[in-house]
């Protein structure tokens, strides 16, 4: 219990009043750029027509309000921290206010600032509003995007909203799937350069939801595996391989039209602006692809490590021609003219958790992707994937999630949901 | 809002001041001129004086009672001043304390138990002690009444318990073992506040500092449930802890006891909860951990309850929150006990993962709000 020594001075009470986290240098410069691109659906952070190649390394913010969430489109961060959240309140009044208090914290955390009333300066006698470990450092083009699972419409009178197209997955073949680390009413993506800063906002909103929502699980990614930049070089994978090279590009404004934004009249009306989140952990056997030939390892995935070319060809960028490749390499199989076109959009991290118990690495890809519609877009091409896929004999799918991820936040007014809940129950 | 706040830092502070000074002289001085004669009888305890001007104060006490009695001088949150214990019967005793302006009880306590025969004192003069609001003074003094009752039941339930590994009966002293602990869960906070008494009663293993002998209730635990055997050594460290829990009740009425120390200790139970007992740390040997974090959060509930009536009117968001999550670990915690007449809970080794995710959750709930308490109450 506390004496009087620990108790506070009057000089100490005295001081100055609760002070906010102000903008340093770079930040300030970042939140100018953000609200540039805010104007347009998709917010980055962008010189012209460029993607700012140094973006990562100016901390710049991305706008938070905008038409679409951030977080999908916006060109991919480092770093992620990504958790599934259950509801405990059963009183949908205190769920609303949740999510409003989550929308101004999210508002100031993707801003560089402090929560609330800040990390110091408040009463002494009181936790701070903020956990004070961002402090100091930059936005670090943090997003914060919400989803809301299957399990969510069960709760608050929301079952005839739930859209037809927020499917549960099936069981796939090869599925493991651990129940502590699949489903969840409702996740949080944030993404930012700066794992500190990514996982300083999780907290925080976990912070705030304790008592209405408790953190099912979470996961922790420390390298982008996609990138939505085509002129950035794509990124590998912890097989060592380049990853996502014919990803939708956050500047395909008819592309993410076409394959990642819920349309007018795809219904329901208030996922209109969003889009669909399917979270898979895919573990990867690290030590047997180790000692797999180099041979075997390109016909797998039917590029060479290298470069990234497709078999037969001599640059990461070249169409590939899949017949070139074996039937079962994993770039034939998840091509979209295998798959009748079928495009999403891939955001996701690798992981390593350490080790497991038999002192192997406990890693792989945490999978995110996007899509109008997971009926047409994750599950086909998951079912001809794990069916036929080369690869499936050193990965496995071990958790698994999926999310409909409502419209972006249209201004200071605005909230997370806000278009799914200001519905009557 | 500041200002309040600083009233209450600057009274904690003077009282800590005080508390160096006071002292009492074993021999008679003779009537001075702050000498207040005090009469303790079975049912009544007269003043000469109501007001006495600051600094040395003297009690010449006399107890014309049947029984032994003890005289205290009291802070306005029953925490003591000076006080005299063992008065005998028809015998006088003099008792002096170094007291700054303020106001003051003195209060008897015939047979040296309950809440006494009370009569005010003021004490007059500058550099007086800032007045607190009565509403927390009353809260704190309702507290270490509480924090005493259950020191005071502690002990013949621990004196079970040691009976029972005297009598080398395994089962009589597993039996006991966790009801022994209830009084001094629910009120931990305080015993830890004195430094030295927790780490001889209540370290687990892997607490011990190099050279630590390691003594007090885990330590029979592990005999108890572990090695399953009662030697000498036990029998010795039974006595031990008897003794040392009866230096803690001794010394609650002692201790510094604010609203804000009241409100941090209720969510420092709740810590307790969270770090210890949701894990299965606390009782690694006998399982029943579910019956330390029952009585630990009836600890925080206590302390809560007292300080609700200042922290609704500057916080009823906070207050509202507060009884539905007290509420709802309840009846989550009820789920576990053997049966719902007994105070008895299921071993912990018997609940699953998602279940001590489900307690966690429950705890977490609670404790956020908790900590905002003391803030609500210094308001």
């Amino acid at each position: 219990m506390t004496d009087t020594q620990e108790a506070a001075t009057p000089e100490a009470a005295d001081s100055q009043a609760p002070s906010r986290r102000s903008l340093l240098g770079w930040g300030g410069a970042g939140l100018a750029l953000g609200a540039a691109a805010a104007g347009g659906a998709v917010a980055m952070a962008r010189v012209g027509n460029d993607v700012d190649p140094t973006a990562a390394e100016t901390g710049a913010a991305v706008a938070f309000h905008g038409a679409n969430q951030a977080g999908i489109a916006t060109p991919v961060q480092d770093r992620l921290h990504f958790a599934a959240f259950d509801v405990q309140t059963d009183d949908r009044a205190e769920f609303v206010r949740m999510l409003k208090d989550w929308t101004a914290a999210a508002r100031r955390m993707t801003a560089g600032k402090a929560v609330g009333e800040g990390a110091y300066g408040g009463l002494a006698e009181a936790p701070p509003d903020d956990t004070g470990e961002a402090l100091g450092l930059k936005p670090s083009r943090l997003t914060l995007t919400i989803g809301f699972g299957p399990s969510l419409f069960e709760k608050f009178g929301l079952k005839d909203q739930r859209p037809e197209a927020l499917v549960d997955l099936p069981q796939f073949p090869g599925d493991a799937l651990d129940k502590t680390r699949t489903g969840g009413d409702l996740c949080i993506q944030a993404c930012a350069d700066d794992p500190q800063v990514a996982v300083h906002a999780i907290r925080n909103l976990a912070r705030i939801g304790f008592g209405k929502v408790v953190i099912r699980w979470s996961q922790l990614g420390f390298g982008k595996t996609s990138s939505t930049t085509p002129d950035a070089q794509t990124p590998r994978n912890l097989m060592g391989f380049k990853d996502g090279t014919r990803n939708i590009a956050g500047t395909e404004t008819d592309r993410l039209k076409k394959f990642v934004w819920v349309g007018d009249g795809d219904g329901p009306e208030w996922m209109t602006g969003g889009s669909y989140l399917v979270a898979r952990r895919i573990r990867m056997h690290i030590e047997t692809w180790d000692r797999t030939s180099l041979q075997e390892q390109e016909d797998i995935f039917g590029r060479d490590k290298g470069e990234g070319a497709p078999v037969g060809k001599a640059k990461e960028h070249d169409a590939p021609f899949l017949k070139a490749m074996k039937p079962d390499a994993h770039v034939r199989l998840a091509h979209p003219d295998s798959n009748n076109g079928i495009t999403i959009l891939r955001r996701g991290y690798s992981f390593t958790d350490g080790t497991d118990g038999l002192g192997r690495l406990e890693a792989g890809l945490f999978f995110l992707a996007y899509q109008r519609d997971v009926r047409k877009g994750f599950i086909p091409l998951q079912r001809s994937l794990s069916a036929k896929d080369a690869l499936n004999e050193y990965i496995q799918h071990v958790g698994s999630a999926v999310f409909a991820v409502p419209p972006g936040v249209r201004d200071k007014d605005d909230w997370w949901g806000s278009t799914l809940f200001s519905k009557e129950a | 809002m500041r200002a309040a706040r600083l009233t209450v830092v600057t009274a904690v502070a003077t009282a800590a001041a005080l508390t160096a000074v006071t002292g009492c002289t074993e021999k008679s001085k003779g009537d001075g001129d702050a000498a207040i004669k005090v009469t303790a009888a079975d049912a009544k305890c007269e003043t000469s004086t109501k007001s006495v001007p600051a600094g040395q104060v003297t009690l010449n006490i006399e107890n014309t009672g049947s029984k032994a009695t003890e005289v205290e001088i009291l802070f306005p949150d029953d925490r003591i001043v000076s006080e005299k214990e063992n008065i005998g019967s028809g015998t006088k005793y003099t008792l002096t304390a170094e007291v700054k302006a303020g106001e003051y009880e003195i209060a008897c306590r015939p047979g040296m138990k309950g809440h006494g025969v009370r009569q005010k004192l003021t004490v007059t003069g500058s550099g007086a002690v800032a007045k607190r609001n009565p509403k927390l003074d009353k809260a704190v003094a309702e507290y270490r009444e509480y924090a005493q009752e259950q020191a005071d039941a502690t002990i013949p339930k621990v004196e079970t318990f040691v009976k029972a590994i005297k009598a080398g009966d395994l089962k009589a002293a597993q039996d006991a073992y966790a009801p022994s602990r209830v009084g001094w869960e629910r009120t931990e906070p305080i015993a830890e506040s004195f430094g030295d008494i927790d780490p001889k009663t209540d370290t687990r293993a892997d607490g011990l500092e190099k050279g630590q002998k390691w003594t007090g209730w885990h330590a029979l635990e592990k005999a108890l449930w572990q090695d399953k055997k009662i030697g000498a050594d036990q029998k010795t460290l039974a006595d031990q802890l008897l003794t040392d829990l009866k230096d803690w009740q001794k010394r609650v009425g002692k201790a510094v006891i604010t609203p804000t120390s009241m409100a941090n200790g209720a969510k420092e139970l709740l810590d307790e909860v969270a770090t210890g007992k949701v894990t299965g740390e606390e009782d690694r040997y006998s399982h029943t951990d579910l019956s330390d974090f029952k009585a630990n959060v009836e600890g925080a509930q206590k302390a809560y309850e007292l300080l609700k009536p200042v922290a609704q009117t500057n916080d009823k968001a906070l207050t509202t929150e507060l009884d539905k999550q007290f509420a709802a670990l309840d009846t989550t915690l009820d789920k576990y006990r053997t049966d719902k007449t007994s105070d008895g809970f299921v071993s912990y080794d018997k609940v699953t993962e998602e279940q001590r995710k489900e307690l966690s959750d429950a705890v977490n709930a609670l404790a956020e709000p908790l900590s905002k308490l003391a803030a609500a109450v210094v308001k």
